[in-house]
């Protein structure tokens, strides 16, 4: 993660890397808290884990050579993540043609039957 | 009929910008980001300062895709509560108890958010502008765009819907 600035800030740290599979986790961290009510963490946070996790996904792909960009990423807010979980980041990278991968992801707390958030997008293939 | 004098400029200045003011400093993750808010009238432009914790590619380099996401994000959640309050803070009789009501929002909730990467993200300070395009019982549809140097050169948007509080609708139903 020192390769990636913002993501060493927010803790994100590598669980496993495949071939076009990687899983990320984040610590849970009262900076990251979205609504001080519920001291549930932002959905920017989520956002920020997910859309790391996709690059990594791309660039883990045998067909990728080199770095990526997000072109677009959706992401889908299912339920509140439990304050105080550590997040975990799963993304496929499921599909390189030529100029784009696409990849989904899902995001779990400790509830591995309820995912927090699922993403999708389309990144830069073969920079 | 004697039509009330209208407050004097300071007096509304004074109170908007602390309803503002509750409402962002109530984030940690807005201060975490570095992200304020510019209000003019009750047109808001969110800023994020650029600082080295936001870069994802040093080579570059560039921002953080989820930096911006994030910064966009926070934008579209600050705006939709923001014109949903509008009311409330220009209300001079509720003056007093602004700030006590703003402590105890509900912040909408996002149900998705959608970000196009339309050019990198410069190392460089960036800003964004929301426009709620639907405000409804149970959700609103949030426009955001961002830009960094040049208005005309968006280098992100974003499109979002959020789950409207219940305290809101609440608030609403009781104004009209």
């Amino acid at each position: 993660m020192e390769a990636i600035p913002h993501a060493k800030e927010l803790g994100i740290w590598f669980e496993s890397i495949g071939q076009g599979v990687v899983e990320m986790h984040m610590n849970y961290d009262e900076r990251f808290i979205g609504d001080p009510r519920t001291g549930v963490i932002h959905g920017g946070a989520v956002f920020a884990l997910l859309d790391t996790c996709c690059g990594a996904a791309v660039i883990s792909h045998p067909e990728q050579k080199g770095l990526t960009a997000t072109i677009d990423l959706r992401v889908d807010y299912m339920r509140p993540a439990k304050p105080g979980q550590t997040i975990r980041a799963k993304a496929t990278c499921y599909n390189v043609t030529r100029s784009v991968a696409f990849v989904r992801a899902v995001a779990l707390d400790d509830d591995d039957d309820r995912p927090v958030a699922t993403a999708s997008g389309a990144f830069v293939a073969g920079t | 009929m004697i039509k009330p004098r209208p407050e004097p400029v300071q007096v509304i200045k004074q109170r908007r910008d602390e309803a503002l003011g509750v409402l962002v400093s109530s984030i940690p993750y807005i201060q975490f980001l570095g992200v304020s808010f510019d209000r003019r009238g009750d047109e808001l432009t969110a800023i994020m300062r650029y600082s080295d914790k936001l870069i994802g590619n040093p080579g570059l380099p560039a921002l953080h895709g989820g930096a911006i996401a994030a910064f966009l994000e926070i934008s579209a959640v600050i705006e939709l509560s923001w014109s949903s309050l509008w009311k409330e803070i220009e209300t001079p009789s509720d003056a007093a108890q602004g700030t006590s009501i703003l402590s105890q929002i509900e912040l909408p909730k996002t149900i998705d958010f959608t970000v196009d990467y339309l050019r990198s993200g410069l190392p460089r300070d960036a800003y964004a502008r929301a426009r709620v395009t639907r405000s409804g019982r149970r959700y609103a549809s949030v426009f955001v765009e961002a830009w960094q140097d040049n208005r005309d050169r968006m280098f992100a948007q974003a499109k979002g819907h959020f789950l409207t509080p219940k305290s809101l609708t609440a608030a609403k139903g009781s104004v009209s």
